[in-house]
């Protein structure tokens, strides 16, 4: 009698046994990420001049739910502003996405980077300068 | 003094089940009242993940909150986004006026969530009383609705993408495709659990009549979702107090009487296909449109409209800053959940923050009829009962 319920459950087990593997070996190879990837933040820059985009006006720093975002202005000398430091606290960041969306400016995006592992908390602590040279594949 | 730290006479034992067993799913601290293997009296304690998330409520924007919801039942996030949605939704009075297309988007969402949910569940239940097989395939499926879900969202566990009058973003290209291909290949996997579970001797042994609650109980306990309905009791929120496109597709709710953990698995079983009915008439039913309101009130306007537009980008400051403003007054809304019912309670003073949010968690009402439904069974009988039950504690704990 239970050799019978055992035979049901190997039927279902032997079937797979002749087919391929679903899983991925992650270090080696690596599923590929979607278009819409919500991962670390990277700051946009002007193609044509090179000058980053973030105007700040303080929007993200407002939205965001862990208020893990800061920025410091700088007065340019035609008077407009730039952000002068601008720091993303990857260790509270939730990856919601929102201070993304609300950028009137589209200077701020997210990539497909997702490995972001450190040793140390204040790794995590992302700067200006690492969020703008953010690679992701669109470039 | 609760009965189950009293010890009365020599033969009982008081025994300390986790925070941290493997079996709790999550940090349940269980206290049973032990005579031999038979338990007396008992008691969950809960609380050990508690985060505050209904008072972080009162400080953010209605926008604002919406992330956070992903993370009170973390293996459901979608469903969760639609509760807290739906009634802010109601609280404005746009609930009739959200697109079409939207709303079956949402119930897209919303049933491939029950379905990861559900394995999620079946998976963790038979590893906990034994049969290791079955986790590495219903995970298997689980992985290709979360695979669906990054695509549509690009997040794989906390996804934020119903929104306040509608959907984040249209589906992707390819995900109706990936959806059909799941809604035809899933049957078959259904049956395959069957076959290695539910004919099971050693299956019967673990779960039959074992951990009985009577219908008259589990009303009274206030318990909802697939645990009532394992009770006989005929009741589901998608059903009897219709939202979104529901009323408009074709679907049974399946309800045994035994009352045990058996009943309560073959109710969650059942469910697994009834979801997958909903979606594949959803593929055939879904029309062309637009996915959010056009409400500039309450949502976010496009980009091109904030950039071309100064008035729009003022407005937008202000509906980021402070917030819409609500109207005041006090909405309750629940969504049939896989969990249960997931209520939100919303209590506006008309300003853009709830004066208060109170979160009708599922799984901290199902924990609270636990020790009726393991009293005098035996000490395993525990793992099956939490299996059964299938709670969340970053929901219960909130």
């Amino acid at each position: 009698m239970l050799f019978n319920d055992l035979r049901k459950g190997l039927a279902v087990t032997i079937k797979y046994l002749f087919t391929h593997a679903v899983t991925c070996q992650y270090p080696d190879e690596r599923l590929e990420v979607p278009e819409r990837a919500r991962w670390l933040h990277k700051l946009e820059t002007f193609e044509d001049s090179g000058k980053i985009k973030c105007i700040d006006c303080g929007l993200c720093e407002r939205i965001c739910p862990s208020k893990c975002i800061k920025i410091t202005p700088v007065e340019n000398e035609d008077h407009t502003k730039n952000a002068a430091q601008y720091e993303i606290d990857l260790g509270r960041c939730l990856f919601c996405g929102l201070c993304v969306e609300v950028c009137p400016e589209l200077a701020l995006s997210m990539t497909d980077k997702y490995e972001l592992a450190e040793y140390d908390r204040e790794k995590f602590v992302y700067t200006k300068e690492q969020l703008l040279n953010v690679k992701s594949k669109e470039g | 003094m609760n009965e189950a730290y009293v010890v009365n006479n020599e033969r009982e034992v008081i025994l300390n089940v986790g925070p941290q067993h493997p079996a709790t799913h999550g940090v349940l601290r269980y206290v049973v009242k032990l005579d031999g293997e038979r338990i007396v009296d008992s008691d969950p304690q809960v609380g050990f993940l508690h985060r505050g998330i209904e008072k972080l409520a009162e400080y953010m924007t209605y926008h604002q909150f919406n992330p956070y919801t992903d993370r009170l039942d973390y293996l459901a996030s979608m469903n969760n986004n639609l509760a807290y949605v739906m009634a802010v939704e109601k609280l404005l009075g746009i609930t009739d006026q959200i697109p079409e297309r939207a709303q079956y988007i949402r119930v897209i969402m919303a049933e491939l969530g029950r379905i990861a949910s559900h394995l999620v569940w079946l998976a963790t239940h038979a590893l906990d009383i034994g049969a290791m097989t079955v986790f590495l395939y219903s995970f298997r499926e689980r992985e290709y609705i979360i695979d669906m879900f990054e695509m549509a969202c690009g997040n794989r566990l906390t996804y934020n993408y119903i929104r306040i009058g509608g959907v984040a973003r249209d589906l992707p290209d390819g995900f109706m495709d990936r959806l059909k291909e799941f809604t035809k290949l899933f049957y078959g996997k259904v049956k395959e659990y069957h076959q290695l579970l539910t004919k099971n001797r050693i299956w019967l042994k673990r779960t039959k009549d074992v951990g009985y609650i009577s219908k008259e109980d589990a009303i009274n306990y206030g318990i909802a979702g697939p645990c009532t309905r394992g009770s006989g009791v005929d009741w589901d929120l998608r059903r009897d107090m219709p939202y979104l496109v529901y009323p408009e597709l074709n679907f049974e709710i399946p309800v045994y009487d035994e009352g045990d953990v058996y009943a309560r698995y073959l109710v969650r079983m059942d469910e697994m296909v009834q979801s997958n009915r909903i979606l594949e008439q959803c593929i055939e039913k879904i029309p062309d449109g637009p996915v959010m309101i056009d409400e500039p009130r309450y949502v976010w306007e496009p980009k091109e409209r904030i950039m071309m537009n100064n008035y729009a980008l003022m407005k937008h400051f202000v509906k980021v800053v402070k917030g819409f403003k609500a109207p005041p007054g006090e909405v309750y809304f629940g969504a049939e959940n896989p969990k249960g019912e997931l209520g939100f309670y919303i209590y506006s003073t008309g300003e853009g923050k709830p004066y208060r949010l109170k979160i009708r968690a599922p799984s901290f009402i199902n924990i609270s009829a636990m020790p009726k439904m393991v009293k005098g069974g035996l000490i395993a009988d525990i793992i099956s009962v939490i299996g059964s039950l299938d709670f969340v504690f970053g929901e219960c704990d909130r």
